[in-house]
């Protein structure tokens, strides 16, 4: 298993109260995977999302990637927002080069590859745009873009596309689904959005209200190779979807 | 057909706009003009005591002799420079210093009630302090100016700084940035708007401890040009010099505007 979960616990303190937001969780990504975690709003899935950024610091359990316990933020990993978080003050070629200004990695290789990954995905001709000029879905490629620029062994998607309406939705998912697919990347996707976790992944971990416990996991491997379009015509798209639904339903 | 009526309709909208604008133009160019003429035409008429009041064209007749003497020119300037000093200084330091508590939130819990406190003082009050500190003299007069905007700016480009969106802080935190990048590279351009609104507000409130400055201990600059004025009853003096600060913080207002605007072109940044 290229990342393993194992016994991940978080309570938040406040000076009122002791939060339970995760107990006990334990799964594990295989080198390749793409893996969906739904559950109830306020279940904590974000928050388990932030603690494998290294955002946030677990309570208790410990995150492997590679064999490797994670302290912290990792290079390894690599995090894309809710919303798209592009800078208004740069432009699209800036904004996709941040991580590797950061990271000091600004060299002749890694923006040529940046470079290729813009043309491959149609934004080439917009790099100098400003953020503000492009559509709602161009913005998300970005964002994925900007996350791939650090070559990262993991991708992190928080509910990437909540914020777009439901017609950008579906084609920037399926957008984004092929991107990763096509970069052999391996990721892990926070939703709500059951649909959305059914059409995308290879394996759907669901988590159960407050204090978030894995409660299934569902392997679609079935589904295997088709893209999240063809997905939702599939025959086993609505099994695996009531599937998952009953299990939400009766958690909350 | 329909395109046409679009058309037509635009036109109209577009010339009732233009007719607004040159309305209201044109009503606030006849005020000024109807106030200076009132006053002129009340003054020689004697239905106001010019001797008190003064009137426009006594004004025009000191200020040509304060042209003509070269004094015109030596307490504009120094006035005009002290705030320039104290709004660049105050807007400056103010940042300075909410980088500063931006930097270490510990710091800033712990100066918090320091600064409610002193943003709340009167700041005229430390005029008479600034003198015994620093005698009267230009650097007394800065103090104020600093006194009077440097508190207010610490706590809005603090709180500009504080306001900048958590999920580019968490971006910027997974793509491995320190916290000097965080601020070079995200806090501070973030927050362009709030600097040039720091400045906005202190362009104003540095005329404010100037002339309360010069007020206290200057032997030059518009202040003192008020004071002296209202001392020997040089009435026409004082409202001279009133019409020129007006001109002068409008200038520098406009100054402020035109930077913003060119600053928002350069960076594509909307306030």
């Amino acid at each position: 298993m290229l990342v393993e979960i194992n016994g991940v616990s978080k309570t938040y303190q406040s000076p009122d109260s002791e939060i339970h937001a995760l107990r006990d969780i334990a799964f594990g990504v295989a080198e390749g995977e793409f893996v969906s975690i739904v559950g109830p709003s306020g279940c904590g899935k974000s928050t388990l999302l932030s603690i494998i950024a290294g955002l946030d610091a677990p309570s208790g359990g410990e995150i492997r990637v590679d064999g490797e316990a994670l302290r912290g933020v990792s290079r390894k990993i690599g995090y894309m927002p809710q919303k798209d978080q592009l800078f208004p003050w740069r432009s699209i070629w800036d904004n996709v080069t941040l991580g590797l200004e950061l990271q000091r990695q600004r060299d002749g290789a890694h923006l040529q590859r940046v470079k290729e990954l813009l043309e491959r995905y149609g934004l080439g001709q917009f790099a100098q745009r400003a953020p503000g000029q492009l559509s709602g879905g161009m913005r998300q490629r970005c964002a994925l873009i900007r996350t791939l620029a650090t070559d990262p062994r993991i991708l992190l998607l928080d509910e990437p596309f909540s914020a777009l309406d439901y017609q950008t939705r579906l084609s920037v998912s399926d957008d984004i689904h092929n991107i990763i697919r096509r970069e052999g990347k391996t990721a892990l996707l926070v939703t709500h959005d059951i649909s959305e976790s059914v059409s995308m992944s290879d394996r759907v971990v669901v988590l159960s209200a407050r204090p978030g416990r894995v409660k299934a996991i569902h392997d679609l491997s079935e589904l295997r190779g088709l893209t999240p379009m063809q997905r939702r015509d599939h025959a086993l798209f609505h099994t695996y979807f009531n599937a998952i639904w009953k299990e939400l339903e009766l958690s909350a | 057909m329909p395109e046409q009526a679009h058309t037509i309709e635009r036109a109209a909208y577009l010339r009732r706009r233009k007719r607004q604008k040159r309305w209201v133009l044109l009503a606030q160019l006849g005020l000024l003009i109807g106030f200076f003429a009132l006053w002129e035409i009340a003054a020689q008429q004697g239905w106001i005591d010019d001797f008190i009041m003064s009137s426009p064209s006594r004004i025009w007749k000191t200020l040509k002799n304060l042209y003509a003497s070269g004094e015109l020119f030596r307490h504009l300037g120094a006035s005009c420079l002290e705030t320039v000093i104290g709004f660049t200084l105050g807007t400056l330091a103010g940042t300075v210093i909410a980088i500063l508590l931006w930097w270490s939130p510990m710091l800033s819990r712990i100066l918090d009630p320091y600064l409610v406190v002193l943003n709340s003082l009167p700041k005229t009050a430390l005029g008479p302090v600034f003198i015994v500190w620093m005698g009267a003299g230009p650097a007394s007069i800065i103090a104020m100016t600093l006194a009077i905007s440097l508190i207010v700016t610490i706590l809005e480009v603090h709180n500009g700084f504080l306001a900048v969106d958590r999920g580019k802080l968490n971006l910027m935190k997974t793509l491995g940035a320190s916290r000097a990048q965080t601020l070079l590279k995200l806090v501070l351009p973030a927050n362009l708007p709030t600097f040039v609104n720091a400045l906005k507000v202190n362009v104003g409130l540095s005329w404010v401890g100037v002339i309360m400055g010069e007020f206290l201990v200057s032997r030059e600059g518009l202040g003192y040009l008020i004071v002296y004025g209202s001392q020997v009853f040089k009435m026409d003096l004082v409202m001279a010099t009133v019409l020129l600060l007006l001109l002068c913080a409008a200038a520098m207002y406009q100054g402020v505007l035109f930077l913003e605007k060119a600053l928002k072109k350069h960076l594509g940044v909307s306030a």
